[in-house]
């Protein structure tokens, strides 16, 4: 039995230790908002949060998961009210196809808790903390825009 | 991914212990080359011992070194403040490529231990003495643009691809080991990777069950002065098709002493003593730079695609070495 810790809620599993973090959240817990991309760590489309930092739920074994903290972009928002980096996604249009989003949207916000001075960060600072999170469409002039807009 | 059975180690005998054990286990870090390698069908062991929450996920700093867990993420290594100060060329090789979620998952140890990206060794099938001993190498004379021009052998070519072991090489790091069998180990850095030779699947002196426990990086003035520069396909979040670091210690315009390490274009971490030897007593300009240039590249070899590594290599030598004496200290 594997006990997971997700966005909250806490989970018992009967899991196959082969089961990636990524695969339990969509295909145990239902939580489909996390996308799988390239399930090799190169596209960024399945960035979750272990314990506050942003990791890829792909390469994560959802066995060595137990007594960390994962959040999901289900777990971002306050009931009805959308975080903060959601709404400002949603008024700069950054996205197309939106399969990328989940991924773009949990990595911004933790990005912006790693740096130090958010008003210190330029636009090349900004791509290239977000070069993991790669995007089909090229979403990336207004997807900047957002990051732009809740950084202070 | 074939089965395989997963323990959870808090013990650092524990764990040395149980892979030692038995013949198909593996440690398991951050998961970052060896889950996508299970998946590729390329790694298959039959037990995980993961080793995450061993205590060895702290550095910690004197006058006279520091001294690295073998658990401690990339990320952290990279951020430290002042080792940031003391050996910069750590933290520039480090950002230097993964992204921030790959730096955050993954360990000190695993990035040194990493396998290498040639595409007929992951593809999982291709003929390949690396996974498959004696089966051939697909990449001689085949798709070999991403392959190495130095250190290279008749059995194999593939580029060991680590940022970081490349700053390792020029800091006379040292690497500390807790054996199976209840027996450490104190191993130079320089020594602990090994040419492909007769037995390219043997990538380090590590024994089976050997588990890395900490990275020692002594106290170096030269340290100080040190750099990274790499070049690949993207300018962010790629591997190097050529990468160099360097440090050096000048006293009014000439170069007192060198460290020259090249990346992206060998089978191991590849230190220069040559190159680092002709820049000694030369004044730190462009023509010396070049010359120490030459010298690093004089031994490569080109295969069919990969000739051009030859003058890319040269350039990004030289260029980090242009760049850091133009530093101001
Ligand atoms: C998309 C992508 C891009 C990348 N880009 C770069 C790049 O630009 N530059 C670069 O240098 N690297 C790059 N990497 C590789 C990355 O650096 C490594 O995957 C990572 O550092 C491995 O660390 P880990 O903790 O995840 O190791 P794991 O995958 O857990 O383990 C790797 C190996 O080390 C062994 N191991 C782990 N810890 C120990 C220990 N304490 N003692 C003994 N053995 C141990 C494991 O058994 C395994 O064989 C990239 C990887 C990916 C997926
Ligand atoms: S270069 Fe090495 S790793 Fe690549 S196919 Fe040849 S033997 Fe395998
Ligand atoms: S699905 Fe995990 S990085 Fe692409
Ligand atoms: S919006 Fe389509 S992949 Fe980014």
């Amino acid at each position: 039995m594997v006990l997971l810790s997700v966005n909250g809620a806490r989970h018992e599993l009967d899991l196959d230790p082969r089961t990636s973090l990524l695969d339990a959240l969509r295909e145990r817990l239902g939580l489909t908002g996390t996308k799988k991309g390239c399930d090799h760590g190169q596209c960024g489309a399945c960035t979750v949060h272990v314990d506050g930092r942003r990791v890829l739920s792909c390469l994560a074994l959802a066995v060595a998961q137990q007594g960390h903290e994962v959040t999901t972009i289900e777990g971002l928002a306050a009931g009805e009210r959308l975080h903060p980096m959601q709404r400002a996604f949603v008024e700069c249009d950054a996205l197309q196809c939106g399969f990328c989003t989940p991924g773009q949207i949990m990595s911004a916000v933790a990005m912006l808790v790693e740096v130090d001075d958010r008003r210190r960060l330029t636009d090349a600072g900004i791509r290239e903390r977000m070069s993991g999170n790669l995007c089909r469409c090229g979403a990336y002039p207004n997807i900047l825009a957002a990051i732009r807009r809740v950084r202070p | 991914m074939r089965p395989f059975a997963y323990v959870d180690e808090r013990d650092v005998a524990g764990a040395a212990a149980a892979v030692h054990a038995a013949p198909g286990a593996m440690f398991l870090a951050g998961g970052t080359t060896l889950v996508d390698l299970m998946r590729q069908g390329v790694l298959a062991p039959d037990l995980l011992v993961d080793v995450h929450r061993l205590p060895l996920g702290d550095i910690e700093l004197d006058d006279r070194r520091a001294r690295i867990g073998a658990c401690v993420r990339n990320a952290q290594l990279a951020e430290h403040p002042e080792l940031r100060a003391r050996w910069p060329v750590v933290g520039e090789a480090l950002l230097s490529g993964m992204s921030p979620q790959l730096r955050n998952m993954s360990t000190v140890a695993g990035n040194i231990l990493q396998r290498t990206r040639c595409s007929y060794y992951r593809d999982g099938h291709s003929p390949c003495n690396k996974r498959v001993p004696g089966s051939g190498c697909a990449a001689i004379g085949g798709h070999d643009r991403d392959h190495a021009i130095l250190g290279a052998g008749p059995r194999c070519i593939a580029v060991f691809p680590s940022d970081l072991a490349t700053a390792l090489a020029i800091l006379d790091a040292i690497v500390y080991t807790r054996r199976g069998d209840g027996g450490a180990r104190r191993l130079p850095f320089d020594g602990f990777h090994l040419a492909p030779g007769d037995t390219p699947e043997r990538e380090t002196i590590l024994d089976h069950g050997e588990l890395v426990t900490h990275l020692e990086l002594p106290t170096l003035a030269i340290a100080r002065c040190s750099h990274y520069f790499k070049v690949g396909d993207r300018s962010s979040y790629s591997f190097a098709l050529a990468s160099a670091a360097v440090a050096l210690d000048l006293e009014r315009g000439i170069v007192r002493d060198a460290r020259i390490a090249l990346g992206g274009v060998a089978t191991r971490p590849w230190r220069c003593p040559d190159a680092e030897q002709a820049l000694r007593g030369k004044p730190a300009e462009l023509s010396s730079f070049r010359a120490a240039a030459d010298v690093a590249l004089a031994g490569a070899v080109a295969g069919r695609h990969n000739g051009f590594k030859i003058d890319l290599a040269r350039h990004v030598l030289v260029r980090a070495l242009t760049e850091l004496a133009a530093r101001p200290r």
